[in-house]
């Protein structure tokens, strides 16, 4: 109940806000918390300037006043004295509101993900410690409701931040380095993420599904993914796969269970079990699979995929194939 | 030594020597040339303090310019209207020509023009240094334009993060233009810090101790102490980042044993106190203001004083609140947190203190206290959203969002450029000895005001949304289209306000009524010159017995410098006694042929390690000849520095 | 004017050059030292950061050869009695010793210019190798630059001296500026010297 209560004012407040990418979403512990202490923050800086207006308002508009300069010393102390107990109320709050925060879901056993960016994609591998149980992806990232999620963050270029808002706050992925990011998500949902450190041409364009499910959803999820490609029945995907085996496509992306083992773009192996492509940039569908296929750079200029040289057939098999990777 | 007797040595200013006779004479000696060599020449530190005025003016409308087009491409999702690779160098020459070419050099240009009439002397202390500045800074901020017109411009953000400005992914020239052109603006901006110091520290009226000088000088001198203290790491990261690119040094290379927070370290080192750089001056602008139309002095100076020298010191310790997201230790990111949120009480006192000085008077609301009044209104949301981002949890969702845009915009605009806008009307008279349009300025205020929330209030939503920063464009369907349109039109609202205040300016130039010395009734020396003021600034050297002289029975002089040579008067740094005549240097070619060597030496350096040292020879030839004594060996005359 | 003016006294009196805080000059001198101080504090800080980047230091070389290094330092050291007596000689304005102090100095800083040249040579790592031999080689060369410039205009002075210009007391004053500037280039030096030959051993 008084958790109710606790968010009443915050959905009152920020109700026109949602929306998939929206802090206000409060579908993690990170962005619940922070939801209430940018509500305590409101509180205490609004009263703070509602001062400031009066004051502004009374001297504007007001006659001269006589005798007025110890009245001010007193009244400047007593700013001060607001001031001062302002800050150490909201600095303390902060403190333990990053401690709080810290320490969510704690005596779980985290789910471990290592995430690591690149211009402009997301590298996504589910650790474990049965390696044939790992599971790589891209751009997409699938979280089971209420555990913690580990994600370790590196980079393969230049720094790039995670961030998903209706989730946590973020944390930059720096080349040379290894950051944690620990979110506990909350709430069932489809959420947005994207890159929120500059990192060049196409930044703009560098998002990424998030889609946090029940236990068992996300359990038949990641049982799926483990699963490697499956061979392709239809005539028209089995010629689209041997073109792709043959090509360049093989040299940079991964299938699983197949012999393109490329490792310097977006794994592929269940890419058509996504919610978009070219890391967020557009919704998965036939037509638009094939458009960035065929013209990578018409849609995402400066994206590391060539335009590879294809006849509207091979365009057509090479795409078959891959709606089959489900 | 005996005294020389030579007539033009011993012709001093005086009771005998005194109205138009000491003017003819004093004008010729202080002035400059006629024509285009005279204005090659001039040390003057109101022309050079003018052409860097309108310069850094100029400046802010190509940056503003920048804007509009930003906000024309985001006014819908995917427009299409610039290419990715355009809006990112748009956007980093928006945040580099606003920060680099226009905030900081506005605030030396007043600095320049104002200090030395407002301590009551008749030049600057370096003054060739200064002209060399201006042209230095000029030519930087030419090299940079030039660079993005012909589409090699930075696109890398103003702050320039590596590696991605590194050589590894920033091929080509365009990060080594932005990098070389902070070395041209740093020069250019230590040169002025230090001509400010010390002018302030020696070159002040008889009389004008430290508790008599205006907050404004107060606010200068702080300022000039904070540009020394911070851009030397700016150029010292700028220098790291050229070597890499150049000559392959590894300062920021991670796997040669460099690190990519190196730069953020040195920039933000630089960056947070660039901003109170820019802030301070504005705050020292409020303070003029409110005691002219207030007629009495700001309320608790000392406090007032120890307010600006407590923002001056607490902004070096903020630097890492720009790194929350970087992974650093958490326990040392709560020094940060509390040094951030502290800054928060010299200012909150500081907006006390103007509002109890007008609640203590009778303010009479000109034009410029319009600015003043939209500057507190302003600001203190900005102040306030940055408590807010001062605090780490509530920072890591609102980091690099637009958020943060819309809180560096308010404190920007509300803190610097509203009070700016109110010194240029409050200053015009002075200047050029008209006043500006009443009902214009008025207009423009209310537009640009206007204007200013639209566009930015929004942006706080925009940020709360999950928009963030440096995008080119973003999706439908997120809720951010409205927020987008609405900051759009707002921005051409705001901008059709500094068109209408530009146009004042430009009519009032040729229209507006005569000023006289001192239209608002104001109490600091520089409304003791006149409108304009002379080339020598004052006839005879004024003394101070207060802080406010020009509110006093009558103003006492100093008799006793020579007039057929340039020369003013040096007093001791505390108590401002008199202490030595010092000749001050003529006008001379030098500083804009050293200037251009120095041009020479920066861009070529772009190109190639050897420039530092075959460029370097015209700077030393040029530098050489700027301080060789032109004029013959004196034998017992009076010095000169020609 | 619109407000009256009265006059209060005279400064035809006051002398027209003073030595130290007395004169802009040093005003000027001082803030230089400050920014080119800040700037060698926080090329320091780099190194320590840096440092702190590597378990080993230095990563993979062998640290730069003490002995041109410690010979530097012994003679910018000795460098500064005639500096001393060069600062005093100027405030009494005493041209003739002036003239030959002046004249050991811009000699003792062509010798200290050359081992500045061995310096180089037996850093025993290249700038591009790694960020150790970054940071080193912007060290030495940020110092080198330092005392290229005051060499320089030692030089431009030394000259001046020589001709008529040189009985000036202005000029006195800059002499006395540019030896108190020397201070600052082996002030700074010290710690330099820690950094590029001392803590690669120590550590």
């Amino acid at each position: 109940m008084r958790r109710l209560l606790s968010l009443a004012p915050v959905l009152l407040l920020l109700s026109g806000c949602a929306g998939a990418q929206s802090m206000s979403e409060g579908a993690g512990f990170g962005s619940q918390q922070f939801n209430h202490l940018m509500l305590l923050f409101l509180v205490v800086t609004g009263i703070s300037y509602a001062l400031v207006l009066v004051f502004l308002t009374v001297a504007v508009a007001g006659r001269r006043n006589e005798g007025g300069e110890a009245r001010l010393r007193s009244l400047l102390i007593g700013w001060v004295g607001f001031i001062l107990i302002g800050l150490v109320l909201l600095t303390v709050a902060s403190f333990f509101s990053d401690r709080r925060e810290a320490r969510a879901g704690a005596e779980q056993e985290p789910l471990k993900v290592t995430v690591s960016a690149n211009q402009w994609w997301w590298s996504i591998e589910y650790q474990n410690d049965d390696p044939s149980r790992v599971v790589r992806t891209a751009n997409e990232l699938h979280l089971p409701v209420g555990r913690p999620v580990q994600l370790n963050l590196v980079s393969g270029d230049v720094i790039h931040s995670l961030w998903i808002p209706a989730l946590a706050g973020k944390q930059d992925l720096i080349p040379g380095r290894e950051n944690d990011l620990r979110i506990v998500p909350t709430r069932i949902g489809h959420y947005r993420g994207q890159c929120a450190e500059f990192c060049g041409l196409q930044h703009a364009h560098m998002a990424f599904d998030v889609a946090v499910e029940s236990p068992q959803n996300f359990a038949a999820w990641y049982a799926a993914q483990q699963q490697p490609a499956p061979e392709p029945t239809d005539a028209r995907a089995k010629a689209g796969h041997d073109w792709f085996m043959s090509h360049a496509c093989a040299n940079c992306h991964s299938i699983a269970g197949t012999p393109a083992g490329g490792v310097t773009a977006p794994d592929l192996t269940h890419v058509a079990s996504r919610q978009t492509i070219a890391a967020g940039t557009l919704p998965m569908s036939r037509g638009n699979l094939r458009g960035w296929i065929a013209n990578p750079q018409g849609v995402k200029p400066g994206a590391h995929m060539p335009a590879v040289g294809m006849t509207a057939d091979e365009l057509d098999a090479v795409a078959s194939y891959l709606e089959t990777l489900k | 030594m005996t005294a020389s007797e030579h007539p033009d040595d011993t012709a001093r200013d005086g009771p005998e020597l005194d109205g138009p006779e000491l003017d003819r004479i004093l004008s010729e000696t202080w002035g400059d040339k006629a024509g285009l060599i005279g204005w090659l020449t001039t040390v003057d530190h109101k022309r050079v303090g003018k052409r860097y005025i309108v310069t850094a003016m100029t400046f802010m409308l190509l940056g503003g310019m920048l804007a509009l087009i930003m906000r024309l491409q985001l006014a819908r999702p995917e427009s299409g209207l610039i290419t990715a690779d355009r809006y990112n160098q748009i956007f980093t020459m928006h945040g580099s020509t606003m920060m680099f070419l226009f905030a900081v050099p506005v605030m030396e240009a007043f600095g320049v023009y104002l200090v030395p009439l407002m301590v009551g002397t008749r030049a600057i202390s370096f003054p060739r240094l200064n002209a060399f500045s201006y042209w230095l800074y000029v030519f930087g901020g030419i090299m940079l334009w030039v660079a993005f017109l012909r589409d090699v411009g930075p696109d890398i953000g103003w702050f320039a993060y590596t590696p991605l400005s590194g050589p590894e992914y920033s091929p080509g020239k365009r990060a080594d233009f932005w990098a070389q052109m902070i070395t041209f603006t740093e020069v250019a901006a230590l040169a002025v810090a230090v001509e400010i110091v010390a002018t302030i520290l020696k070159q002040r009226a008889p009389g004008m101790r430290l508790d008599r000088i205006p907050l404004f000088v107060w606010g200068m001198l702080v300022t000039a102490f904070m540009v020394i203290f911070s851009m030397p790491a700016v150029t010292l990261a700028s220098s790291f980042l050229l070597s890499d690119r150049l000559v392959g040094t590894q300062f920021y290379n991670a796997t040669e044993g460099g690190s990519a927070l190196l730069w953020q370290h040195l920039f933000w080192f630089f960056g947070h106190p660039e901003v109170y750089i820019i802030f301070i001056p504005g705050l020292g602008f409020v303070s003029a203001m409110v005691e002219t139309f207030c007629r009495r002095p700001v309320f608790a100076y000392p406090v007032m004083v120890a307010a600006l020298v407590t923002i001056g010191l607490l902004a070096f310790g903020l630097w890492v609140h720009h790194m929350f997201a970087t992974g650093l230790p958490r326990l040392g990111y709560a020094f940060y947190t509390a040094a951030s949120m502290a800054i928060a009480l010299p200012s909150g006192v500081q907006i006390f203190c103007w509002i109890a000085t007008m609640w203590d008077s009778r303010p009479r609301f000109e034009v410029p206290m319009w600015w003043v009044v939209g500057f507190i209104i302003t600001f203190v949301i900005g102040g306030l959203t940055g408590v807010m981002v001062a605090s780490v949890p509530l920072d890591l969702e609102l980091h690099d969002t637009y958020f943060v845009v819309a809180h560096f915009h308010y404190t920007l605009i509300g803190g610097a450029v509203f009070p700016l806008l109110g010194a240029i009307t409050y200053w015009f008279p002075k200047i050029t000895g008209r006043m500006m349009n009443d009902r214009i300025g008025k207009l423009a205020f209310v537009l640009v005001f206007a204007g200013f929330h639209l566009t930015f209030m929004t942006m706080h939503f925009t940020g709360l949304m999950g928009m963030p920063r440096r995008v080119f464009t973003y999706p439908a369907g997120l809720g951010w289209e409205t927020l987008n349109m609405t900051s759009t039109v707002g921005a051409f609202v705001m901008a059709s306000g500094v068109l209408v205040f530009l146009g004042n300016i430009v009519a009032s130039l040729r229209r507006g009524a005569i000023a006289g010395d001192n239209p608002w009734g104001a109490a600091s020396l520089e409304w003791a010159a006149t409108s304009p003021p002379r080339p020598y600034n004052f006839a005879h050297i004024p003394a101070v017995t207060s802080s406010t002289p020009l509110w006093e029975e009558s103003l006492p002089v100093f008799s006793g410098l020579r007039v057929k040579q340039r020369e003013l008067v040096l007093t001791t740094v505390v108590e401002a006694v008199p202490d030595i005549r010092d000749p001050s240097p003529t006008p001379t070619i030098w500083p804009l042929i050293a200037a251009l060597a120095t041009t020479g030496l920066f861009i070529w350096s772009i190109f190639s390690p050897w420039a530092l040292v075959w460029g370097a020879i015209p700077v030393g030839i040029a530098l050489t000849a700027w301080f060789w004594p032109k004029s013959p060996p004196r034998h017992g005359r009076e010095p000169v520095i020609e | 004017m619109s407000i009256r003016q009265t006059f209060t006294g005279d400064l035809k009196v006051l002398p027209t050059h003073g030595f130290g805080v007395r004169s802009l000059t040093w005003w000027g001198v001082i803030a230089y030292m400050l920014i080119e101080g800040g700037g060698f504090a926080l090329a320091g800080g780099s190194y320590f950061y840096l440092m702190s980047q590597e378990t080993v230091w230095p990563p993979a070389s062998l640290p730069p050869a003490l002995l041109p290094g410690a010979l530097f330092t012994l003679i910018i050291l000795l460098s500064e009695i005639p500096n001393s007596l060069l600062k005093k000689a100027a405030e009494a304005q005493q041209r003739d010793r002036v003239l030959w102090l002046i004249v050991l100095l811009d000699l003792i800083g062509l010798v200290l210019l050359v081992i500045r040249g061995f310096e180089f040579a037996h850093i025993n790592v290249r700038w591009s190798d790694n960020a150790y031999g970054s940071i080193l080689w912007a060290l030495l060369l940020l110092h080198t630059i330092h005392i290229l410039t005051d060499w320089a205009e030692s030089l431009v002075l030394t000259v001046l001296m020589f001709t008529g210009h040189g009985q000036e007391p202005r000029r006195f004053v800059d002499v006395s500026e540019d030896a108190l500037y020397w201070r600052f280039v082996w002030i700074t030096w010290l710690p330099i010297f820690a950094l590029l030959y001392l803590v690669p051993r120590l550590v």
